[in-house]
C-alpha cells in the first residue's frame, strides 16, 4: 500500500499523513471529529458522487509546499485532492462557516421541514447539519416547492419535496443495477428525481437508494409511519443470502423487527450493499442470526433513552397546555398541506390571528 | 474607419459560398498553415499574438491551447463553441451567417495546430438554419479539398460535424458543453480535470469560442507580431461588439479595442448616439452577466479617464466601479428603462437556466427572482435589498461552474450603483406601478479623488 507518496497536510492546525491522490474531505475523516466537513452528496461508495451539495466548501489558505500560493475560491473538499503541504483552514475559518450558513440556508428553504412527520427524522442528514449550522428563523417568504409523491414500486416512496437533489439515489441506481432507468428531469430549481416515466424500480439492490438517500425523501414503504427511529433499538444480525452479504443492522422494538438496514459507517455510509429481499421480506427474528447491539454516536437521539425501556411507551404525563399555562400550541407552519396526513378544510392565510391546533379537523383515520 | 480583420468580406456578395470565399483571398491561411508551418509554430504564433478567449472569460488562447495533454496513442479533439445563448450577445450568430468559410478556415488551422482530426462544433440549437449554413460550408470544402482526408496532400486528416445543442444556456459553459457533446445530460463537470487533460470521451481537448476561432485566420495570414500591435496592451486585436438596447443603430461591430466607450455610443461609426434624443442611463458592456454600470461610470473610470472599450478599460476599478468586456453583447439603457425591472428580468433568465446540480444556484438563483418580482411589483420592502446582497454574496463563487457568479454580478451591480432606485420602488410602491425613476444623478459627473 505504502508504494504511493505519503503529502503531508494540515488542517484546522492538525498535520496528518495521507497518500496522494487523497480527497481533503477523506484526510480531514481521518483525523475525524469536527475536523471533517459535512456531506451531503459525497458518498464514498460511489463512483462520481459529490461537489454538489457544497456543504463541504473549505478554505485552501497555502497550495503546496512548492506552489504556496492560496487558492483564490473555497473549494469542495470531497472533490479536491490534497497536495504536499497543502493548509486547510475548515472550522478555523470564517469564510467556510459564513458559506456554509448560506449552503444550510439555501438547502432548507424548499424543504418542507416537516420532521415532526418525516421517517428520517433523527437519522437525517439535513436535520444534523441544520442544528449545527442554521438559523432559528427563516428569511424566506414564499411558497415553498411541492411535487406529488411517486411510488417507485411497492416498496420504495419518492417524495420530492423532501429532496435535496444530492444526485446520491442516481449514482446508486447507475452503479449498481445494470439497467438506467432512475435519473433527473427538468432543471434548475423545479428539477426532480424521476425514473423515465413512472416506471418501478425493480432491481435486486434498488432497496439501496434509501440508504442513500441523506434526507426522507426516499422511504422504505414496509416502514413508513410505523415508528420512529429513536424509540427503536439496532442491532447488527447476518443470515445465509444468496444475494447479498446478508449482514444487516435490524430495527427491534422488543422482539418485533420493524425495519432492516445496511450497516452504516460513523459517516452515515453503507458498508455493504444488501439486496431487496433482506431489506423488505425478512422480517422475522427468527430468520436472523442476531450478533449484538449497533454501536451508535452516543450524541445521536437514536441512542437517547435507550436504558429506560419505557421511553416511547409511556404517555407524558404533562401536556402542553399545563407546561404554557393553558396555552395552545401555535403552528408556525402548516406542515399538514405537504404531509397529507391531517389536511385542513380551511386556508392558513385566510384566519387573522395564528393558527391554532383546533383550526383543522381531527385525523379521520 | 477602425481596422477590419474578421468582417472585412462580410459584405460582398455571395462571400458565403466557397467559390466567392476563396476568390476574395480566402483559404490562404490554410495553405500558409499546413504547408508552410508546423503545429508548434502554429501555437506559438497565436500565444505571440496574444489573441484572448472572445466567449467572455478573456483566457490567452495560446495559453489554452499549449495545456492541451498529448498522450501517445489518444485522438484530442478541438471543439467550437458556437453555444451563443447570452443575453445581449449575437456577434457569433453574424459571424457564421454571413461568413461561414471564415469559421472553417480557423477551424482547420487550429485543428492542425491541436491534433484534432475530428472537430465539433456545438451550435445553440435555435441556430437551426446556421446549421444548414455550416453544413454547406463544409460540404463546399470537403469538395474542394480542404477537409477530409490528407488535405492539400499534407497527410493531415480533418473533419467537421456540426452538433445542435438543445436549448440550454449551461452548455455554452465548456464542461457542460462536452457533457451535452457526448449525449449526457448538460451538468457542468467539476474541475479539475480540466478539459485539456480530461474532455470529450476523456480525451484531451480545447474548448474555444467561435470568434476566437475565426481569428486564428488573420493571426496566420499577418503574424502574431502584427496582429499584437493593434490594440492597446493585452487587449490585441480586434473584437466583435453585438451593440443593443436603446441605440440608433444596433449591430454588430468589429472595432480595435482602442477606441473609448464614448466614442462607441455616441460616434455615427458605430451606435449612432441614443434613440429618440434621450439620454444614457446606464449599460451592460459585456452580455447579461457583467455588471451593470451608471452612465457616469460607463463613459469615464473613477479616477475621471476615458473609459477604452477592452478588456482592461472596462475591467478598471475592480467590480467596485467597473465592469467587464466579457463576451461582448453591449446593452445600452437609457432614462426611461427600470433598472430593478432590468435586474428582475435577468434573474428570471438565470433562475431558468441554473442547472439544478449545486444547492447556492439552484435554490438561491430562485430566491433573488422571486424577490426582485415582489420588488418590482410593489410588493418589497426595504430589508429584502439587504436580503439580496446577501444571497448573491452567499452564491458567488460557491458554484462548481461559472453561472452561479453570472447569477449574482448583475444583481450586485444593480444593488450596488443604483440603491436609491431599489429604495424608492419600496418606498413608493403605487407610483413606481405608474413611471420609472428616471435618470436621476446617474450621469452627473463623478467625483475625482485626489
Amino acid at each position: 500500500m505504502s508504494e504511493q507518496p505519503l503529502f503531508k497536510v494540515t488542517i484546522d492546525h492538525i498535520t496528518i499523513e495521507v497518500p496522494a491522490g487523497t480527497t481533503i474531505l477523506n484526510a480531514a475523516r481521518k483525523i475525524g471529529g469536527e475536523v471533517a466537513p459535512p456531506a451531503m452528496c459525497y458518498y464514498s461508495k460511489l463512483e462520481g458522487s459529490g461537489g454538489k451539495c457544497r456543504t463541504c466548501l473549505v478554505e485552501v489558505s497555502k497550495g503546496s509546499e512548492k506552489d504556496p500560493r492560496p487558492m483564490p475560491k473555497l473549494v469542495a473538499s470531497c472533490r479536491t485532492t490534497v497536495m504536499d503541504g497543502m493548509e486547510v483552514k475548515n472550522i478555523t475559518s470564517d469564510k467556510v462557516i459564513d458559506a456554509r450558513n448560506g449552503v444550510v440556508e439555501f438547502l432548507l428553504i424548499n424543504h418542507p421541514l416537516d420532521c415532526p412527520i418525516c421517517d428520517q427524522a433523527g437519522e437525517c442528514h439535513l436535520q444534523d447539519l441544520s442544528y449545527e449550522h442554521g438559523k432559528a428563523g427563516t428569511r424566506y417568504e414564499f411558497q415553498r416547492r411541492t411535487f406529488k409523491k411517486h411510488d417507485l414500486g411497492d416498496k420504495i416512496q419518492l417524495h420530492m419535496t423532501r429532496c435535496i437533489l444530492c444526485y446520491r439515489c442516481v449514482f446508486t441506481a447507475d452503479q449498481l443495477t445494470n439497467k438506467r432507468e432512475h435519473g433527473i428531469l427538468d432543471r434548475g430549481d423545479h428539477a426532480e428525481i424521476a425514473t423515465f416515466i413512472e416506471k418501478n424500480l425493480d432491481n435486486d439492490f434498488i432497496g439501496n437508494v434509501i440508504d442513500v438517500c441523506p434526507v426522507g425523501a426516499l422511504t422504505d414503504k414496509t416502514f413508513r409511519f410505523k415508528n420512529r427511529v429513536w424509540f427503536l433499538k439496532p442491532m447488527d444480525a447476518h443470515r445465509d443470502c444468496p444475494t447479498c452479504s446478508g449482514k444487516v443492522t435490524l430495527w427491534n422494538r422488543g422482539e418485533e423487527v420493524f425495519r432492516v438496514t445496511a450497516r452504516k459507517d460513523e459517516w452515515g455510509e453503507v458498508e455493504e450493499w444488501i439486496c431487496n429481499t433482506c431489506r423488505f421480506d425478512t422480517k422475522k427474528t427468527s430468520d436472523w442470526t442476531i450478533e449484538g447491539p449497533r454501536l451508535i454516536d452516543r450524541h445521536s437521539v437514536i441512542s437517547q433513552g435507550h436504558y429506560a425501556g419505557s421511553v416511547g411507551t409511556n404517555k407524558p404525563t404533562e401536556t402542553f397546555q399545563a407546561v404554557h399555562g393553558g396555552r395552545l400550541p401555535k403552528l408556525l407552519m402548516d406542515i399538514h398541506t405537504v404531509s397529507d396526513v391531517n389536511r385542513p378544510d380551511i386556508t392558513l392565510s385566510m384566519l387573522e390571528r395564528p393558527a391554532h391546533a383546533t383550526d383543522f379537523k381531527p385525523n379521520q383515520d | 474607419m477602425g481596422i477590419k480583420l474578421l468582417l472585412e468580406k462580410a459584405h460582398v456578395e455571395g462571400i458565403r459560398y466557397f467559390d466567392t470565399y476563396r476568390r476574395e483571398g480566402g483559404y490562404r491561411a490554410v495553405e500558409k498553415a499546413l504547408k508552410e508551418m508546423d503545429p508548434a509554430s502554429i501555437v506559438e504564433e497565436v500565444k505571440k499574438s496574444g489573441l484572448r478567449g472572445r466567449g467572455g472569460a478573456g483566457f490567452p488562447a495560446g495559453m489554452k491551447w499549449s495545456f492541451i495533454a498529448k498522450p501517445e496513442g489518444v485522438p484530442r479533439h478541438l471543439v467550437c463553441n458556437a453555444d451563443e445563448s447570452e443575453p445581449g450577445t449575437f456577434k457569433d450568430r453574424y459571424l457564421m451567417e454571413f461568413l461561414p468559410h471564415l469559421l472553417i478556415e480557423g477551424l482547420i488551422i487550429s485543428s492542425f495546430a491541436l491534433g484534432s482530426n475530428d472537430t465539433y462544433i456545438y451550435i445553440r440549437g435555435e441556430y437551426a438554419w446556421i446549421v444548414d449554413i455550416l453544413e454547406q460550408a463544409i460540404e463546399e470544402a470537403i469538395t474542394n479539398g480542404f477537409l477530409g482526408k490528407n488535405i492539400l496532400g499534407t497527410g493531415f486528416d480533418c473533419n467537421i460535424y456540426v452538433h445542435r445543442g438543445a436549448g440550454a444556456y449551461i452548455c455554452g459553459e465548456e464542461t457542460a458543453l462536452i457533457e451535452s457533446l457526448e449525449g449526457k445530460r448538460g451538468n457542468p463537470r467539476i474541475k479539475p480535470p480540466f478539459p485539456a487533460i480530461q474532455g470529450v470521451w476523456q480525451r484531451p481537448t480545447v474548448v474555444n469560442n467561435v470568434e476566437t476561432l475565426a481569428a486564428v485566420v488573420p493571426i496566420i495570414n499577418m503574424s502574431g507580431e502584427e496582429y499584437a500591435k493593434i490594440g492597446v496592451g493585452r487587449s490585441t486585436g480586434t473584437k466583435l461588439i453585438s451593440a443593443c438596447g436603446n441605440i440608433n443603430k444596433p449591430g454588430v461591430y468589429e472595432i480595435d479595442m482602442t477606441i473609448s466607450v464614448e466614442e462607441f455610443i455616441y460616434s455615427d461609426e458605430y451606435c449612432g448616439g441614443i434613440a429618440n434624443g434621450k439620454r444614457l442611463k446606464a449599460c451592460i458592456p459585456g452580455g447579461s452577466s457583467v455588471p451593470i454600470l451608471p452612465a457616469n461610470l460607463i463613459l469615464k473610470t473613477a479616477k475621471g479617464e476615458p473609459r477604452l472599450m477592452n478588456y482592461e478599460g472596462l475591467s478598471d476599478g475592480g467590480f467596485a466601479t467597473g465592469s467587464m468586456l466579457g463576451s461582448g453583447g453591449f446593452i445600452v439603457l437609457d432614462e426611461d428603462q427600470c433598472i430593478v425591472k432590468n435586474t428582475f428580468t435577468l434573474a428570471r433568465f438565470y433562475r431558468h437556466e441554473s442547472c439544478g446540480q449545486c444547492s447556492p444556484c439552484r435554490e438561491g438563483t430562485g430566491w433573488m427572482e422571486k424577490i426582485l418580482k415582489n420588488i418590482e411589483t410593489g410588493k418589497g420592502k426595504l430589508s429584502d435589498i439587504d436580503l439580496l446582497w446577501d444571497i448573491q454574496r452567499k452564491i458567488e463563487g460557491n458554484t462548481i461552474c461559472p453561472l452561479g457568479d453570472a447569477a449574482a454580478w448583475p444583481v450586485a451591480a444593480a444593488i450596488r450603483h443604483f440603491r436609491d432606485e431599489f429604495e424608492w420602488h419600496v418606498l413608493n410602491p403605487a407610483e413606481s406601478q405608474k413611471r420609472n425613476y428616471g435618470l436621476a444623478h446617474y450621469a452627473d459627473p463623478i467625483h475625482v479623488p485626489a
